[in-house]
């Protein structure tokens, strides 16, 4: 399992209006075997720094360690990185052309160079595990939304990652599909996966979280344990935030 | 339904938008598609209009060279069978053209997309340049290059100029399929660990194709239509062999009405064949 601990992060984009700092010197310290929920509104910064972790975004300013080892230095390759930190993403991202099965061996088989029959032993398994063993064959428009986040959330453990990054996993699902993938979520935090989320089911922070980070306009404006957050804030900025959505 | 129910939805779903943020990467509702303004139209089941317009041309055409073979085989029935000893011909650079301009256009469209500034550049010079200078410019220009470089028979210098020319449509096409492709596929490939060219080969480039074989199918009717620019090249297509009748006969007008018919009937046969092909693609994915 692993560490990740955000250090004076910065990301700014360059945008048509001029310079848009989407995070300012935000830290935060997920520890090994530790869940941390991100909240905040639409735009706070909040995706931005998850795509920082596994450089998807290149950070402007700031460092990021994983297991002591700073991604943001040139030296770096980014790419064992990302095949240690899973991400799971609001659109499941699931490949159209391939079938449930071949989009969770690709990466083992081709960038793993793991053996095809194994690495269709660990995708049954996996599938197993987030209860869609029967789905193998099919592709991944004949699933519903929240079986996608599943097969997505099962592609990405096929990596055997040390920490799990998850954007808005379940915002873009029907409501009725909300609880199957909280449970699959449930079940890998209680497993002692790290895990960095941000999400704003409640629910599922107050069962899991070590953490809740509160971002708003690209700060970390607060950081505590749920049930502190949620019942007596610290900051008025949280406290407002959290009145819109308890 | 009671009205403070109502309200709570409204509430609960005006907070969620406020809460939840948009996938800037989320994939676009529908199929994507590229449409072609140039060539001719794609009879498909759900274009009734298109449809039938198809049918009247194509049964016209037929029923037209019927009744003229029928009823004056001379000149007609000569005419007919002295064109269509160019069809290999025209077939065989239409189809080798095109798997040339294929080939050409999937690096122009990977160089398109690429990262490097000067790939990039050069992919961009290349089609530019093709854009900018008529085709029966460049197929001269070309063959007389190659021809002068290379001794090679004239057909494949044609072939290779016409893929040559092709090849910058098509790297358009290409570029254009897969800038079609949502970006959360390169991204969700690269968070699994990909590089950039894993992505391309196994993602992205394999979605691409099923977005634009109907632009393909498109650009094939273009090539075989185009194809007849050869005829410049002294080599023995069908309009070709239809000049070389005139020269002999000086019936012009009959070997040229000919000509048409002919190059309209494959012409209206393929794009029927490319607007069922599209229709299979739809009902599959
Ligand atoms: N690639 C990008 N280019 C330009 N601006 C971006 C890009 N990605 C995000 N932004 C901007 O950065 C800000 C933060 O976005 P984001 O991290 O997605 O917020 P959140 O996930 O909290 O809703 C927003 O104003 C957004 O428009
Ligand atoms: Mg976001």
């Amino acid at each position: 399992m692993a560490k990740i601990e955000i250090q004076n992060l910065s990301k700014d984009f360059e945008t048509p209006s001029g310079i848009l700092h989407a995070v300012r010197n935000a830290s935060l310290t997920v520890n090994d075997g530790e869940v941390v929920v991100i909240i905040g509104p639409s735009g706070s910064g909040k995706s931005t720094m998850l795509r920082c972790v596994n450089g998807l975004e290149k950070p402007t300013l700031g460092h990021i360690l994983i297991d002591g080892i700073d991604t943001t230095d040139p030296s770096t390759d980014i790419r064992k990185i990302r095949e240690e930190v899973g991400m799971v993403f609001q659109s499941f991202n699931l490949f159209p052309h391939l079938t449930v099965l071949d989009n969770i061996t690709l990466s083992p088989v081709k960038v793993r160079k793991m053996d095809k029959k194994e690495a269709e032993e660990l995708a049954i398994s996996l599938l197993r595990r987030v209860g869609l063993e029967e789905k193998a064959k099919v592709h991944p428009t004949q699933l519903s939304g929240g079986q996608q986040q599943r097969v997505a959330i099962a592609r990405a453990l096929a990596m055997n990652p040390k920490a799990m990054l998850f954007d808005e996993p379940t915002s873009a699902l029907d409501p009725e599909m909300i609880k199957e993938v909280l449970d699959v979520m449930l079940q890998l935090a209680s497993d002692g996966m790290t895990m960095l989320l941000v999400t704003h089911e409640m629910g599922f922070a107050r069962a899991a979280a070590d953490k809740v980070v509160f971002m708003d306009k690209g700060e970390v404006i607060e950081t505590g344990r749920p049930e502190e957050m949620f019942t007596s804030p610290k900051s008025p900025r949280t406290q407002d935030f959290l009145n819109h959505i308890l | 339904m009671n009205g403070n129910s109502i309200d709570e939805q409204i509430k609960a779903e005006a907070l969620r938008q406020r809460v939840v943020s948009k996938d800037p990467n989320a994939p676009k509702a529908g199929q994507p598609t590229i449409n072609m303004t140039d060539g001719v139209l794609i009879p498909k089941k759900g274009e009734k209009h298109v449809l039938t317009s198809w049918r009247l041309t194509f049964f016209g055409a037929i029923i037209l060279s019927a009744v003229l073979i029928v009823l004056f085989p001379d000149p007609y029935r000569t005419i007919f069978v002295t064109c269509l000893r160019g069809l290999p011909v025209t077939f065989e650079v239409t189809v080798f053209s095109i798997i040339g301009a294929v080939i050409i256009g999937t690096f122009t469209g990977l160089g398109s997309v690429s990262k490097h500034r000067w790939i990039n550049m050069i992919c961009g010079v290349y089609v530019e340049l093709i854009r900018g200078i008529p085709l029966l410019v460049q197929l001269i220009f070309i063959y007389y290059a190659v021809g002068s470089l290379f001794h090679v028979e004239g057909i494949i210098a044609a072939i290779f100029s016409l893929s040559v020319c092709f090849g910058a449509y098509m790297g358009e096409i290409v570029r254009a399929g897969i800038q079609a492709i949502p970006k959360g596929q390169m991204e969700a490939a690269i968070a699994l660990g990909m590089s950039r060219s894993q992505a391309f080969r196994y993602i992205i480039l394999p979605q691409t194709v099923k977005v634009i074989l109907p632009a393909i199918g498109n650009e094939f009717i273009s090539m075989l239509k185009d194809s007849s620019l050869v005829s410049v090249l002294s080599l023995e297509d069908i309009l070709r062999c239809g000049r070389m009748y005139i020269s002999r006969t000086f019936l012009s007008l009959e070997t040229m009405l000919v000509v048409a018919l002919i190059y309209l009937m494959i012409t209206l046969i393929l794009s029927r064949l490319v607007g069922l092909l599209e229709e299979r693609l739809h009902k599959n994915g």
